[in-house]
């Protein structure tokens, strides 16, 4: 199988570092070799760099392709933001001679050349393609009892015509890979809306981007879900710092535990929630943690 | 600003002559539902070459979540024309100071969001290396970064004017 070289980005080691440790750990489990990518950067962040100029975009996320073309390893990423950044620029650098030229002349003052050798993965379009939920379920020690609100995100799946992975209104392989693992994937209100952190707008205009994550967390709660699962630490800290951030400016009292994909399937294949930094995250849910360590333990 | 925005927006491919003003973009954006955001009028504007498109901050309320583009019915690739507006926008020195200090970040340390106290002790809690394998351990990485940066003339972009 393909080997891979594991691109952190900022927000996973910087932030969330139970998801690079819950990442490592289920594709050790599943058998799949993934290096780590030393040097690597800022993929960087579309919100602002793709907003901002193309050349700095192109030339920033090329070094970071570069690095694991020098492996030889195709580049595993945990982030929607950073698949999409890095994707996009693999695919224009391929297809484009002209862009290509001008950012290989930039990559020179460093010794760098973008060759254009390998590909860019996103762990659950990699789950889904190399394993599948039916393989999956083979590699699972303690099937979960959970009820779970699913959240895409954006830039996994859209834009379609260059992702290529299905229609975008009602998608359902990432379901079937939540479901894999025992959980119950619910539907809600608004499923496929964004978190409202992407564009650079959580930075930007923190007030907008919280408003959208409210409307979110209202539709989740009535769902009566035990977590919401992501597949991007964007969307993950908007879920789970955000949501503290929202209980202070809307005088709510939501306490929805927010879990990374990694770490879900994690669970699953038998890791308990302190080795995968379950309970790292802001929201301090007793209830669920109680509840993950049974499930862990073979309580339940 | 001589040249057309319209122009411009062709130039880089993105032809928004063929929107027949549905609205559907203004309806399915998660923006526009809290704000006065207005994807349709956006493309409008564009296309009137209303120098105000640039520099009104609504340009920044779109989360770039592309769920107009998938539903224009004339297939525009709306969500990367708003990009292709914020970079023509950029170049005429609009950019929000928050953003300023994202950008100003990475040509720090090579990060948009830098390794603090907190993480690192989450981070041996969990058994990993304190500093992860990024750009953050590397000083030669980083150097790596900074001449990329001088070479596109980023720090002249993002400078104020
Ligand atoms: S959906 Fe497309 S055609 Fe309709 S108003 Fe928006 S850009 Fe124009
Ligand atoms: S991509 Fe931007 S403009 Fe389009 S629907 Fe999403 S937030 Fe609105």
């Amino acid at each position: 199988m393909t080997k891979l070289s594991l691109f952190l980005g900022c927000i996973v080691p910087n932030r969330y570092p139970g998801i690079e440790k819950a990442t490592k750990l289920c594709f050790q489990r599943l058998g799949v070799d993934v290096s780590d990518l030393p040097g690597a950067s800022c993929c960087p962040a579309p919100g602002i760099f793709k907003s901002f100029d193309k050349a700095t975009w192109l030339a920033l996320a090329s070094r970071n392709i570069v690095l694991s073309e020098r492996l030889g390893r195709d580049i595993l990423t945990v982030c929607n933001g950073c698949y999409g950044s890095l994707a996009d620029a693999n695919m224009e650098l391929k297809r484009d001679p002209e862009m290509r030229a001008s950012t290989n002349n930039c990559l020179k003052g460093i010794g760098m050349e973008f060759k254009g050798t390998i590909e860019v993965r996103h762990i659950i379009e990699f789950l889904y393609k190399e394993f599948g939920p039916e393989r999956l379920k083979d590699y699972i020690a303690r099937p979960l009892d959970l009820k779970v609100a699913l959240h895409y995100g954006c830039h996994m799946i859209k834009p379609s015509k260059v992702r290529n992975l299905g229609e975008t209104e009602c998608p359902i392989f990432f379901d079937e890979l939540v479901e894999a693992t025992g959980a119950k994937s619910l539907d809600y209100t608004d499923k496929m809306m964004c978190c409202g952190a992407g564009g650079g707008v959580r930075s930007g205009n923190v007030a907008v981007s919280l408003e959208m994550l409210e409307h979110k967390l209202a539709c989740i709660r009535r769902a009566g879900v035990d977590c919401i699962v992501n597949a991007c630490p964007f969307c993950h800290l908007q879920f789970d710092r955000g949501q503290l951030a929202v209980n202070e400016r809307f005088g709510t009292d939501y306490s929805i535990p927010v879990l990374h994909y990694s770490q879900l399937l994690g669970l699953a294949l038998g890791f308990s929630p302190d080795e995968l930094g379950i309970e790292q995250n802001a929201v301090q849910n007793i209830e669920f943690l109680a509840k993950v360590y049974e499930i862990s333990a073979g309580l339940r | 600003m001589s040249e057309k925005l319209v122009d411009m927006l062709k130039t880089a491919g993105f032809d928004v002559l063929s929107c027949m003003q549905c609205g559907t973009c203004t309806g399915s954006c998660p923006s526009g539902r809290h704000t006065g955001f207005n994807t349709r009028r956006v493309l409008r504007d564009a296309r009137k070459n209303k120098a105000e498109v640039l520099s009104d901050d609504d340009l920044w309320l779109c989360t770039t979540c592309y769920t107009c583009q998938e539903r224009c019915p004339r297939g525009i690739p709306i969500t990367d024309a708003i990009l292709e507006l914020r970079r023509l926008a950029v170049r005429e020195g609009f950019i929000l100071p928050e953003h300023r200090k994202v950008s100003e970040m990475v040509m720090e340390c090579g990060h948009a969001v830098p390794l603090d106290e907190e993480t690192k002790k989450k981070r041996e809690e969990l058994g990993l290396e304190p500093i992860p394998e990024t750009v953050q351990k590397y000083p030669e990485a980083l150097e790596e970064l900074k001449t990329l940066l001088k070479c596109c003339k980023f720090d002249q972009l993002v400078a104020e004017k």
